[in-house]
């Protein structure tokens, strides 16, 4: 199965690479590799706004855009900004091989 | 000094508290007892996107096998706990092994109503709670199966929805006047029942299952009206009711579910309890609730697990739910029992519109259909004990944030 590596940067600004196949989720690849910070509770419904994430500025062309559940979610998520994503919205595709996204202080 | 704390029961509160406990920090021994042979997994996606086959088995596990593996955690999976003895801390296991514990945290979920009916212990009567539920109902949804659904809840409409994507027949039988009474608005049932049979769902509402009838195995449900309903895959979603037989015959105080504190902590000191199973007091809304939700679980695990590391933590939260059928999610935060007053935003015929319910002023359940901006803004606003405006709440221009 095809992987990609994908890096996930703290607050703190330590940075963790990770190996994940593709065909999953972002946020399921953070959860296999207990990423801090990425809590996940509805396991990928959509429906919490606690996987959230702050993808690197050049990646965002290269993602699908937000569908409007998601945008909702993220309206009121812990400090929104322009590049936050739902990570369990967010499809690893081998398009996606070096992604960075930075992890949020504080979830929902 | 806690040097072994147990886990019975490997659900959502059980992953959570293992993960809770390694995190802040705690080194002992740590065990998880489950009475399913599989690594703790999601339950939720059990009626939807697993049912239909999208997701497979690996992408339900909360973590995988090295994750147990580098936090030493013993897991004894496919094991029962048959017995606790709660005065020599001792628990007992359907393998004859007995482990002695410092803490122990219970995570036992909730089981399946049964029906009651003559015909009801006929094979082929299907319930859906675990992952061994689902491989025969999911070798019967195909194209032409006539699939017949006792209860127009969550678990049943979710079934239906899926089983009808999938190309069977479907029909769902529910006794009270309307699906979902008793979670959501008269106008949010109206809305579900609309979009299940539209898609073809065939729903029933006022209707008493009376008997299951067949041979060998169940082929006909027999109503009080007279009426029967052909079946090739019948499935029950009746509702649930909390696993505390353990605990109350170890003499732990249990009433609709076993009791525990803010804490989460049972009648006994050393015995916390987290999730499905817990009969437990809302701080905000003034009343004890026992819960079916993801949300609960998880954060009373959480809860419980800090309190075990004696670091006091109260459960405080408000709860949130969501379900999904066919295109709809519907997302919902608080509890409306004893609202005083109801508003509906927008229009259900746009197929995204918002139903609030109030107390005093104050906002207390939000029920949002397709509207995730919504629910978002609730989840605050209701903890907030957040005062609207009614004329801006019943305003669907107004952004609800904006509403206060």
């Amino acid at each position: 199965m095809a992987q990609v590596t994908v890096v996930f940067v703290q607050p703190d600004g330590s940075r963790r690479e990770i190996v994940a196949p593709v065909g999953i989720t972002l946020m399921e690849a953070a959860r296999q590799n207990n990423v801090s910070g990425i809590v996940a509770q509805c396991g990928g419904a959509c429906a919490c706004a606690t996987c959230h994430v702050y993808v690197k500025e050049s990646w965002l062309p290269k993602l699908q855009p937000p569908e409007d559940m998601e945008e909702g979610m993220l309206e009121t998520a812990w400090e929104p900004r322009a590049n936050s994503r739902l990570s369990c919205q967010v499809q690893i595709t081998a398009a996606l091989d070096g992604l960075e996204v930075t992890v949020p202080e504080h979830q929902a | 000094m806690i040097s072994t704390i147990l886990i019975i029961g490997g659900g959502q509160a059980g992953a959570q508290a293992i993960d809770t406990l390694r995190r802040e920090g705690f080194k002992g021994r740590l065990i998880l007892v489950s009475d399913e042979p599989q690594l703790p997994y999601q339950r939720p996606p059990l009626s939807k996107k697993f049912l239909s086959g999208e997701l497979a088995a690996e992408r339900l596990l909360f973590r995988h096998q090295s994750f147990y593996d580098d936090h030493g955690i013993e897991l004894k999976l496919g094991v029962r706990a048959t017995q606790l003895d709660a005065a020599v801390r001792k628990v007992v296991l359907s393998n004859g092994e007995e482990v002695v514990y410092d803490r122990l945290l219970l995570c036992l979920g909730a089981m399946s109503r049964q029906l009651t009916c003559p015909g009801a212990d006929l094979p082929g009567v299907h319930y859906l709670r675990t992952i061994a539920d689902v491989p025969q109902i999911q070798s019967a949804l195909k194209p032409g199966t006539r699939a017949v659904i006792i209860g127009g809840g969550y678990i049943g409409l979710e079934t239906a929805a899926t089983a009808r994507k999938m190309g069977c027949l479907v029909t769902v039988l529910e006794m009270a006047d309307r699906v979902m009474n008793r979670v959501v608005a008269s106008n949010v049932s109206e809305y579900f029942a609309h979009e299940h049979r539209t898609q073809g769902v065939n729903i029933i509402c006022n209707t008493r299952v009376v008997h299951l009838d067949g041979t060998t195995k169940v082929e006909r449900v027999v109503c009080a009206d007279g009426t029967s309903y052909e079946a090739d895959l019948l499935v029950v979603g009746v509702g649930a009711v909390a696993n505390m037989q353990l605990a109350s015959d170890a003499g732990l105080k249990c009433e609709n579910g076993i009791v525990v504190d803010e804490y989460c902590q049972t009648s006994d000191p050393a015995i916390y309890a987290a999730g499905d199973c817990t009969y437990h007091p809302s701080l905000r809304f003034d009343m004890r609730v026992r819960l079916e939700s993801v949300d609960n679980a998880f954060e009373q695990a959480k809860t419980a697990a800090l309190n075990i590391l004696e670091r006091p933590t109260i459960h405080d939260r408000v709860p949130w739910f969501w379900s999904d059928q066919f295109d709809n999610k519907l997302l919902i935060v608080g509890l409306s029992q004893g609202h005083d007053l109801q508003v509906t935003r927008g229009d259900p015929a746009t197929r995204s519109f918002t139903v609030c319910y109030l107390k005093g002023g104050e906002l207390m359940a939000v029920e949002a259909i397709n509207h995730s901006k919504d629910y978002m803004a609730a989840r605050k606003l209701i903890a907030d004990r957040a005062r609207p405006n009614i004329d801006k709440l019943a305003d669907p221009q107004v952004a609800l944030k904006e509403a206060f």
